[in-house]
């Protein structure tokens, strides 16, 4: 029987819950002078409404939408009240799972914002929130995600808190990190284990303003902070921190980034969205060099959460925040872990008594062209779509590599991809790993039918794979990377065979080889070589990545120029080097393109010895690049591209005295020449639909640029949202077994 | 004599008399077993006691070459044998050896590797009481393999196994570790190697009886052999239930050894010894069995590397120089690089 009054039942799907979204839904009632219901349910928010200027009310919930909302779909279908309802209510929750919904932690919001700068009660209060902002996934302990859940849970509302909590119509409506000063979170500055009385920030500033070190505990953990105009201090960090080179990324206030660096819109756009991630942005070179030595890029964030504004507010300037943490370690979080670990390295602390429950790293984003290069605070726990072809994959665990570790779970036709979880082999990351693994699965209500990770017996994520009781797909590292592209741009299951170019360091090859500068042919489903870089060895195995010189040795040899390399290598053990290759004494064979990043970077006399973080080679070879200047001629036969010719035309340049950066150009183009070259063939051969980017190295814009170009006219996919780097092997091991599924399924 | 300046042929393994030459002349005349049956008949006396134990171990050794600096491949068929008895609280007594020898084999080298067997063998206080030869054509054999099997005895109440280590137990090492990997690594011809290194190839019974007298609590002791400390360490972890932390800073190690692994790619943990024990003790018995240790020469070098914990059971970890904490795992086969 239908009802007697007549209205909509609206169903939005997409990021609604935990965002503000049923407030806001209430107040777009009020507005509207509407009548009826709305709830969270697992499939999103119900709204059952009736009244005048129903039309009006759902256009304005996708136009007017919170700022942390995403809605993807707004659905309507008539609905008859049996009574007509008394005003609007927001209604309890329905079914299992309608609360499980967690959104990334947010930047601090206009709105609060204004409040700290402003002369209301929490003016200058460091833990200032609302539903459009604040911290969310870093303070969660379990689920369902409501205050009693996460370490806000000791802190008791006082009564003001609790009546903008209760109050439908403030933007505090059901704000589970809700504080003020008189109820919240409180901040003091600490030396040698003593709080030192007075206003904690203003200490903070003056010490910072003297050029001293202090740990500051921020959103997702500890950040080491200076004064970035302060060569000294700078260095100073440098020293204590034994990190030689690998660059710091700064903090300033968005007026001061003009004076520093080249931010177009978008990446302001970027910088000023919720997920504030730091921005690699080609620096003005205004800092002392010790910020970033030999880089032509600074990586920037602004000020994400009240304490920085505070910080950069009484500042007044732009301060380094790298991550606190011991050499190889991740961040620390715990403000007795920071008082053991950090204390060699700070003056001063400035701490809080807001847990952080999860670890969650500044997320890092490049500008030109547009990549995620470090998925983390602000992208977690965030979901991705599946591409098209993917309904009905069941559900899915894929574990990931061993480096810059993240997991990725698929289910109901949504990825999500971890947070970074560091390097495997520390304790720390893995203890990390092993919690990611347990809560979000529980998060996503997960119960895998399979497990996925890399085919590398030695990596510590496909052991634990074994320890699962679940069936197990291992899946080729260059494959995953490839499918890891392939699904950041939704390219369908059935969209046919793509063409790859995967350069990355080292990973397991289908033939049991090491690879790394590979040309793959296929789709999710399986991928066949058609192209490599010539193999070399790797004298040492992972030796060699840590020392360029070793790449050098047998590049030049390999190319006919070893009275050359013991010109260039004077000092070096290169007599044992060369014996253990010829003996193969833990020298594998490789087709690692990153390794020869390595040798080039080593042959313009740069990390020679030994690379003071991973990547520093090849990021300084690319910071020297000075604009355009030819290629280098690489060989090739059947596919296999060698770099011979390549060296060669090198030593005539080196000899005629060619400038670096000139050289180091033609190295990127000649490079992006040779594999583009065999890449077009298969795809103007017809048996390739599009040109896929992928792996590590597709971080160095400048090959990136150069492969564009030299693929202009072709369909050309690169990763946007997932990192190129072993970041994204997750997404792809996923797809991978996803694929592997539908088809098995579909066959029988 | 007619051996003399030979080389052994397949007519040595052929069963006639060139086969008896070389048994009598090589081996028996040399370690001069028991009575001549092809038996060894031992005196039980030692297990006579209520509750002693037969202690029964066998192990094959090949290596590459067959002497090196510090040792060969009889001295490590002897002391291999006589450390799995002596890490198990047992005191050995008798070995057996045998022998597979390629065609063309210098018997003079022959000699020198029995000589050194029956030196080591006085050395550790057992015997080599019986034997077996075997000639194969060329390429059937790397120059030749040792297969040993030794008996001892567990005296009454004596009990050490991996199982019985507990959280708080201290960790001990008795001297440097590596050595032997780096030296035979050296001692290879085709890497170019020149160091001074020695292998560490030494018999341990000395060590662990001095150990056990002023340390009875000793829980368990491995050999850090084949997989190096690593293994043995991980291991015992996983035997125990328990965790294991071991300090990197505490870890003796030659300069050498740390230049020859850096420049090969290395891992020093994963690097054999042929001398080096690691013992885990209750922390009250530390002292005592560190000094108990230090009074022989074996243990001259002895040191506390890390300890047994509750947390992470199962797994080993290393802090690191710079405070990090490294997970230290089992080797999966081979080692291929790991770092894209
Ligand atoms: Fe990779
Ligand atoms: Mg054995
Ligand atoms: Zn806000
Ligand atoms: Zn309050």
């Amino acid at each position: 029987m239908l009802g007697l009054v007549d209205g909509l039942e609206i169903r939005v799907r997409g990021q609604v819950q935990g965002v503000g979204f049923r407030p806001f839904v209430w107040q777009l009632a009020q507005r509207f002078g509407l009548q009826g219901t709305v709830l969270n349910d697992p499939e999103g928010v119900l709204i059952q409404v009736c009244g005048a200027g129903l039309e009006g009310f759902a256009a304005a919930l996708t136009e007017e939408a919170p700022p942390l909302a995403r809605v993807d779909a707004v659905e309507c279908r008539a609905f008859w009240f049996d009574l007509l309802p008394v005003g609007f209510v927001i209604a309890a929750s329905r079914g299992r799972g309608a609360e499980t919904r967690v959104v990334p932690d947010a930047a601090t919001c206009p709105d609060c914002l204004a409040e700290i700068r402003g002369n209301g009660r929490r003016r200058g209060y460091a833990f200032t929130n609302c539903t459009h902002c604040g911290p969310r996934f870093s303070i969660l302990r379990g689920l369902p995600y409501d205050r009693a859940q996460t370490s806000m849970a000791g802190f008791a509302m006082c009564g003001d808190c609790r009546a903008e909590y209760e109050n439908p119509g403030d933007r505090r409506f059901h704000a589970q990190p809700i504080a003020c000063p008189a109820c919240g979170p409180r901040l003091w500055l600490e030396v040698a284990g003593a709080e030192v009385p007075g206003d904690a920030v203003a200490l903070a500033v003056a010490r910072l303003k003297a050029g001293q070190v202090l740990a500051i505990k921020g959103l997702g953990g500890f950040h080491l902070a200076c004064d970035a105009r302060n060569a000294a201090a700078v260095e100073l960090l440098r020293q204590r921190k034994r990190r030689p080179a690998k660059p710091f990324a700064v903090m300033m206030g968005e007026g001061d980034l003009g004076g520093f660096c080249e931010v177009s819109d978008d990446i302001l756009g970027l910088l000023r969205g919720a997920a504030a991630p730091v921005a690699v942005v080609r620096s003005l070179g205004k800092l002392p060099e010790a910020v970033a030595p030999g880089m032509a890029t600074l990586g920037v964030m602004l000020p994400y959460t009240p304490l920085h504004h505070l910080l950069i507010d009484g500042f007044g300037g732009t301060l380094v925040m790298t991550s606190g943490n011991l050499s190889g370690e991740p961040q620390v979080i715990g403000n007795d872990e920071a008082r053991e670990k950090l204390s060699g390295f700070a003056d001063a602390f400035l701490l809080h008594d807001r847990e952080i429950v999860r670890r969650l790293d500044d997320g890092v984003v490049r500008a030109d062209p547009p990549m995620v290069l470090r998925r983390a605070r602000g992208a977690a726990p965030g979901t991705l779509p599946l591409p098209p072809g993917f309904d009905g994959a069941g559900q899915v665990l894929a574990l990931g590599g061993q480096m810059k570790a993240a997991i990725c779970l698929v289910k109901n036709g949504q990825a999500l991809l971890s947070h970074h979880l560091g390097e495997l082999e520390d304790a720390l990351s893995w203890e990390e790993y092993l919690r990611a693994c347990a809560d979000y699965g529980a998060l996503f209500d997960l119960s895998p039918d399979v497990v996925a990770c890399d085919r590398h017996p030695g990596y510590r994520a496909s052991r634990h794979a074994e320890t699962l009781g679940l069936p197990v797909v291992r899946v080729g590292h260059h494959h995953a990377h490839l499918a890891a592209c392939l699904g950041d741009n939704l390219w369908p299951r059935d969209g046919g065979q793509v063409v790859g170019i995967v350069l990355d360091g080292t990973g397991l090859g289908q033939d049991g080889t090491i690879w790394g500068g590979e040309v793959l042919l296929g789709d999710y489903a399986g991928v066949t070589r058609v192209g490599y870089l010539r193999p070399a060895a790797l004298p040492g195995g992972d030796a060699a990545s840590r020392e360029p010189w070793r790449n050098l040795l047998v590049r030049l040899d390999q190319a006919g120029l070893s009275g050359l390399a013991d010109e260039v290598l004077t000092g070096m053990p290169l007599g044992i080097a060369r014996a253990a290759v010829k003996a193969g004494m833990n020298a594998p064979l490789s087709s690692s393109a990153g390794r020869l990043f390595d040798a080039f970077a080593a042959a313009l006399g740069i990390c020679v010895g030994r690379q003071s973080y991973e990547g520093e080679a090849a990021m300084r070879l690319e910071a020297m690049v000075a604009g355009e200047a030819g290629a280098y001629a690489f060989g090739e036969a059947s596919g296999v591209i060698d770099p011979a010719p390549m060296w060669q035309a090198w030593a005539a340049d080196r000899a005629a005295g060619v400038l670096p950066g000139v050289m180091a150009a033609r190295f990127h183009a000649g490079l992006a020449a040779a594999f583009c070259a065999v890449a077009r063939r298969v795809v103007e051969s017809g048996q390739a639909q599009a040109v896929v980017l992928s792996g590590g190295c597709f971080q160095n814009p400048v090959l990136l640029r150069a492969c564009l170009n030299r693929l202009k006219g072709m369909k050309v996919l690169t990763h946007r949202t997932t990192p190129a780097n072993d970041g994204g092997l997750a997404l792809g091991q996923a797809l991978i077994a996803a694929a592997q599924r539908l088809t098995v399924a579909e066959s029988g | 004599m007619a051996l003399r300046d030979e080389r052994v042929t397949l007519a040595h393994g052929g069963g006639g008399k060139a086969m008896r030459d070389l048994i009598d002349e090589v081996f028996t005349s040399v370690f001069q077993p028991p009575g001549m049956e092809d038996q060894a008949r031992l005196m039980a006396d030692a297990v006579q006691e209520p509750g002693a134990r037969l202690a029964f171990t066998t192990d094959s050794f090949v290596v590459t070459p067959l002497e090196f600096p510090g040792g060969d491949i009889g001295k490590i068929a002897v002391c291999g044998t006589v450390n799995d008895l002596v890490v198990g609280g047992a005191v050995p007594l008798w070995l057996s050896a045998a022998f597979i020898i390629e065609e063309g084999c210098e018997v003079a080298l022959l000699r020198r590797i029995v000589a050194s067997m029956a030196r080591e063998a006085a050395l550790a206080g057992v015997r080599i009481v019986t034997g077996d030869t075997k000639v194969v054509g060329r390429g059937a054999a790397d120059g030749l393999f040792v297969t040993t099997a030794g008996i001892g005895v567990i005296q009454p109440g004596r009990e050490m196994a991996a199982a019985l280590i507990r959280p708080g137990d201290v960790a001990i090492v008795n001297g440097m570790l590596g050595d032997h990997g780096a030296a035979i690594l050296a001692a290879r011809g085709d890497l170019a190697l020149s160091t001074d290194l020695h292998s560490d190839c030494a018999s341990l019974g000395h060590l662990m009886q001095a150990v056990l007298a002023a340390a009875p609590g000793v829980r368990a002791a491995r050999d850090a052999t084949r997989g190096g400390l690593a293994s043995a360490l991980n291991e015992m972890a996983e035997a125990a239930g328990v965790g294991v932390v071991i300090e990197e800073v505490a870890l003796p190690m030659r300069t050498e050894v740390k230049g020859v692994c850096e420049i090969l790619g290395l891992d020093p943990l994963y690097l054999a010894n042929e001398g080096t024990l690691v013992l885990f003790v209750p922390e009250d018995q530390a002292a005592a069995a560190l000094a108990a240790m230090r009074s022989v020469p074996e243990g001259a070098g002895a040191v506390v590397i890390g300890r047994a914990v509750a947390a992470h059971p199962g797994q080993v970890r290393m802090v690191t120089l710079f405070g990090g904490s490294r997970i230290v795992d089992m080797l999966v086969g081979e080692q291929l690089p790991r770092i894209c």
